[in-house]
């Protein structure tokens, strides 16, 4: 039986997976840059991992297998996770969280198109709950430690946990900006006293805001590219900058400026990659400003005053949850109806 | 310069009109059997008042209109009845339905014409005209005209001319804009008429800027005050509520009609045919259709109702590799169940299909919930939830989130990276939706009627309850009557009765047949 | 203390005061539940579900007297239905009973000898006719009950399949390529493990 329209715009799954994939290039670029080859191991690693794992749910579930894996959405999750684990992660850290976020996140609520909480967020979140210590070991950007591993050290480390001679870990590893700014602010230092430390940048950390820029210039691409749409990243940058910048204007020494909390941690990665995951998120305009309004001040709370180093990936489940609500209370009015009832 | 407004959504598939502009419209040579549907139009099929055998003559009634919404079937041409019976047409179904065959006689001979100048006559008048003309909208849907110009007593501001034909490939009223410009203005003046609307509108799209200019000038030679307007080419902007929006700016309120607001729309064709039916008194016979896509001369013909499409193909020269037709266009058409069905009122244009023309759809992937759908919906609707519950078949919810709204124009299958069948889940959805509405008819009509047969069966006990309850009480009266001293002559009276029951009870007992006796002198007893 | 159980002791008697009234005020005529299961049910008033028609079995199940899956005509969506009404588990058709396609009953007018017994058996009062008169079915309302089949002394009444016309037909479900991905949604995945694949 043959179904009109006959005609199709030349578009698939696996090409705006494609091109979101293509989108992260700029910042793992930059990221690789700053800290090291290690990162590519965990992408590497996260990507075989998410692949098996949907391969062996598929066969489980008795779905064809072929046209699943190749619509690069495995491989989004994947990607998304390794770029949310510390670079120098053991190497079951990432399979662990990889396939826990493909089998249970993914696979078990349907698979592709029925998650509805983002499969990479899930992992984040088992990992760090799970695994406290290891997801707090983050990579010293380059040049800020005395110590640092040739790329044979750090495979070394990520998969047999062996370090050259005389190294140690706390060497090699740093809190992350966000994590050291929480420490240092219980410390009763002020933020100007801690944005001196030599972990700090331009505007976030150093290192990781030049990710933050990567990440930001793939975002762009997807905007222009209509991947996604506008409403997500704006509401969600604009109202993590406005609830910082009242505590900051309020109390300067004790909240740190709204544009530290664009250029530390996930939030770039959150607004353009996490959050407008579409299966996760809404579908109406409206209710994606509400969505990621609401994401971004949990992602302020969550950093600010409670425990976890940074917010994005809570802020992100817990919104996921709403989102069916958001959607029911946001629908659109349709052609020739006044007012949707 | 008129102000246009937007409509939300559309999409811009590749038009792929030019391969069927460039040379006129060619008229059909007579085909050698005909094929006539008594259903070619929406609302009650045609019920024939032919016979198989009998001769008819060009234009001649062969299908009169049956109930409100219905039409009237002509002959296209003269020459014998050879069948009424079933046969495929251009149906999604596939199933048959009730045509006659016409074998032409060649010559082509036409019944006695009566053109009417339409200002002698009065509304009604009018409507009846075209209703016995067949004249239906030629735009795709078949609507019967008159039934569109029967509007009470609602003042229509806009009459609207839609020369719109956003489909990609269709290019019929392209061409009769062209070249029959005069004839539609005339049919527009006749129904500006009908309906004494304060201004006509054609909504032509830029992509068609002969038709345009065509237009101005016919409505300039006749001295009228009509007005074109070009609008964007967008898809799908020939769509009548779309094109109201576009054009005045006005939304058809969900479940009401364009009337309901002051507006009426007419295909341009059809503005056609009610100029051919009233000041020529022909009935609709023929039609415009676009024969494009595989073909080696894809153009447009003028070809009779009925005409094998087989026919018709053929004179357009479909290339070998053809492995199907569609009725309609690439976007909306319904693939034909075979190439012998025939042309009808609502056939616009034929693509002939091939694999490499339209190559098959990539299987679908699940829906990412992408809402490209959303962005592409004329209709504001939520395309991806639409089809959640339509797949599911929760269909409650589906007419919540507003299914009956949609026009299934196909954008959102067009855009949808899944390539999921989008419009047919809308149509399962619907037409179950649709069939269960009739059956909860039914279950309540049977309800009544089950309640109502208990009712009477209590009502009939309760009547002979009260019959025995009134008997007994005669029965009492009367013992209460006998216990009276009797006269003599009673007394005698009572004996000789007596006696006699003596008797036929002793003739009973005697008869072989007791019991049928004995019945009736009980009865005779009582 | 004793204010304190004044206190509790008025709100008490002021919340039975709202709850009566409310039990007065908003009080339901009849069962409704009754008429939501009769709804339910399609009014073939067949008896096949061993009671005297719709309501009488709509009653008992209201009543908790008899399973839900005892509709034949109703099919597995009637029981879906039903179970989704009273917050039950669906279970498949009880007993033998298979869903058959609609008919409707048609008598052979030839053979019949007007014995009216059909028009006594018929529950909707779809046939007509008279005593040593010819009868027939009025099919736009005859429910396909059967019931008028078995009583027909010369056996000149038969069930016939309602045949998918231009009028009744109906767009099927969609069958595409990668079907089995239908199947993710729970409720659908329900339905769909019972009526086995998707229909069309």
């Amino acid at each position: 039986m043959i179904f009109t329209p006959l005609i199709s715009k030349p578009d698939s799954v696996s090409a705006i997976m494609l091109k979101v994939l293509l989108a992260l290039l700029p910042g793992i670029a930059m990221y690789v840059w700053y800290f090291g080859p290690a990162i590519l191991v965990s992408i590497t690693l996260a990507s075989i991992t998410a692949l098996s794992t949907e391969a062996l749910m598929l066969k489980l579930r008795r779905r064809p297998i072929a046209p699943f894996l190749k619509d690069n959405s495995a491989l989004l999750t994947a990607w998304l996770l390794a770029l949310s684990i510390p670079p120098l992660a053991p190497w079951w850290l990432v399979v662990v969280g990889t396939a826990f976020a493909i089998a249970i996140a993914k696979q078990l609520y349907g698979g592709l198109g029925n998650n509805p909480f983002n499969p990479a967020m899930v992992g984040y979140a088992v990992l760090i709950i799970s695994f406290p210590m290891q997801m707090t070991h983050w990579l010293a950007p380059q040049g800020l430690v005395l110590t640092e591993l040739s790329f044979t050290q750090q495979l070394d480390y990520i998969f047999q946990g062996v370090l050259p001679h005389s190294v140690t870990l706390d060497a090699l590893t740093m809190a992350t900006p966000l994590d050291t700014l929480k420490t240092h602010l219980h410390l009763d230092e002020s933020v100007q006293q801690i944005l001196n430390m030599t972990i700090y940048g331009q505007i976030g950390g150093h290192g990781s805001e030049m990710a933050a820029w990567g990440f930001l210039f793939g975002g762009l691409y997807l905007l222009a590219a209509r991947i996604i749409s506008w409403h997500i990243p704006v509401a969600y940058l604009g109202t993590l900058f406005v609830i910082a910048g009242i505590f900051h204007l309020v109390d300067p020494t004790h909240y740190v400026a709204p544009l530290f909390h664009w250029f530390s941690g996930a939030a770039i990665l959150g607004a353009f990659f996490i959050l407008t995951d579409p299966v996760s998120s809404p579908t109406t305009n409206k209710g994606r400003l509400i969505f990621a309004a609401g994401a971004a001040f949990l992602t302020y709370m969550i950093r600010t005053f409670g425990g976890f180093p940074d917010g994005v990936a809570f802020a992100t489940l817990l919104m996921n949850i709403s989102v069916p609500l958001i959607v029911l209370y946001t629908q659109p009015k349709v052609f020739g109806k006044k007012d949707k009832s | 310069m008129r102000k246009l407004n937007h409509f939300h959504g559309g999409i811009h598939p590749p038009s792929n009109k030019t391969q069927s502009t460039q040379v006129a419209i060619a008229h059909a040579p007579l085909p050698s059997k005909l094929i006539v549907p008594f259903h070619q139009h929406a609302g009650e099929i045609a019920k024939p008042v032919v016979q198989v055998g009998d001769h008819v003559l060009k234009g001649q009634l062969i299908g009169m209109p049956d109930g409100f919404v219905s039409s009237a079937v002509h002959a296209p041409t003269s020459g014998t009845i050879t069948a009424i019976d079933l046969q495929l047409i251009a149906h999604p179904s596939g199933l048959p339905n009730l045509c006659a065959t016409l074998i032409p006689d060649g010559k082509d001979e036409w019944v006695e014409r009566k053109a009417v100048d339409y200002r002698d006559h009065s509304q009604p008048e009018l409507q009846q005209l075209l209703r016995m003309n067949g004249v239906v909208g030629l735009g795709g849907a078949a609507f019967p005209s008159d039934v569109k110009l029967r509007i009470g007593k609602q003042k229509i501001k806009t009459l609207i001319l839609n020369g719109a034909e956003c489909e990609p490939y269709i290019t019929c009223d392209d061409m009769l804009m062209r070249e029959r410009a005069n004839e539609i203005v005339q049919g527009a003046q006749m129904l500006r008429f009908m309906l004494d609307a304060d201004e006509v509108l054609y909504g032509v799209e830029d992509n068609k800027p002969e038709a345009i200019a065509a237009l101005q000038q016919a409505i300039k030679e006749s001295n009228l005050n009509h007005d074109v307007v070009a609008i964007p080419t967008v898809y799908p902007g020939g769509s009548a509520k779309q094109l109201i929006r576009v054009l005045t700016g006005l939304e058809v309120p969900s479940g009401k009609l364009p009337t309901d607001i002051g507006v009426q729309c007419f295909n341009v064709a059809t503005a056609y045919s009610v100029c051919r039916a009233l000041a020529h008194g022909e009935p609709l016979l023929s039609r415009i259709i676009t024969i494009t896509g595989n073909v080696r001369r894809a153009q447009n013909f003028e070809a009779l109702i009925g005409t094998p499409i087989d026919y018709l193909v053929a004179l357009g020269e479909a290339l070998s590799d053809t492995d199907g037709y569609i009725m309609g266009g690439p976007m909306m058409g319904i693939p034909l169940p075979s190439v012998h069905v025939p042309v009808v009122k609502a056939t616009n244009c034929i693509i002939a299909t091939s694999a490499k023309l339209f190559p098959q759809p990539q299987p679908s992937m699940p829906c990412i919930r992408c809402t490209r759908c959303v962005e592409a919906c004329p209709a504001d609707l939520q395309p991806q939830d639409l089809y959640w519950f339509a797949q599911s078949k929760e269909f409650g919810k589906a007419q919540k989130f507003s299914l009956f709204d949609c026009i299934e124009c196909g954008a959102c299958s067009y855009v949808c990276p899944s390539h999921i069948p989008l419009v047919q889940y809308y149509r399962f959805a619907k037409s179950e939706i649709r069939a269960r509405e009739h059956d909860k008819q039914l279950a309540d009509q049977a309800r009544v009627r089950h309640e109502f047969r208990e009712h009477r069966f209590e009502r009939e006990k309760q009547e002979k309850a009260d019959k025995l309850a009134a008997r007994e009480a005669a029965a009492q009266a009367a013992k209460l009557a006998s216990t009276q001293p009797l006269t003599p002559q009673q007394l005698a009276e009572q004996a000789d009765l007596e006696a006699r029951r003596e008797h036929i009870r002793e003739v009973a007992q005697s008869s072989v047949e007791n019991t049928a006796v004995e019945n009736t002198t009980e009865r005779t007893g009582n | 203390m004793l204010s304190a159980l004044l206190v509790m002791a008025g709100i008490a008697i002021a919340l039975g005061a709202v709850l009566g009234y409310a039990a007065i005020k908003f009080r339901v005529e009849g069962n409704p539940l009754v008429d939501k299961i009769d709804a339910i049910l399609p009014q073939t008033q067949c008896g096949q579900c061993g009671f005297p028609g719709c309501k009488p079995y709509a009653t008992a199940i209201a009543a908790g007297e008899a399973d839900i899956n005892k509709c034949p005509p109703g099919g597995e969506e009637g029981i879906h239905k039903l179970a989704e009404l009273l917050g039950m588990e669906f279970k498949p058709l009880g007993g033998n009973a298979v869903p058959k396609p609609k008919s409707v009953a048609f008598i052979d007018e030839a053979t019949c000898i007007g014995c009216t017994l059909c028009i006594q058996a018929c529950p909707v009062d779809a046939i007509a006719g008279a005593a040593k008169q010819m009868h027939t079915i009025i099919a736009a309302e005859c429910t396909g009950c059967e019931l008028c089949v078995a009583p027909c002394p010369v056996d000149c009444i038969s069930m016939k399949v309602i045949e998918e016309k231009i009028t009744n037909w109906k767009w099927k479900y969609p069958v595409y390529a990668l079907n089995t991905v239908e199947t993710t949604n729970v409720a659908g995945a329900a339905l769909q493990k019972t009526n086995g694949r998707a229909p069309g």
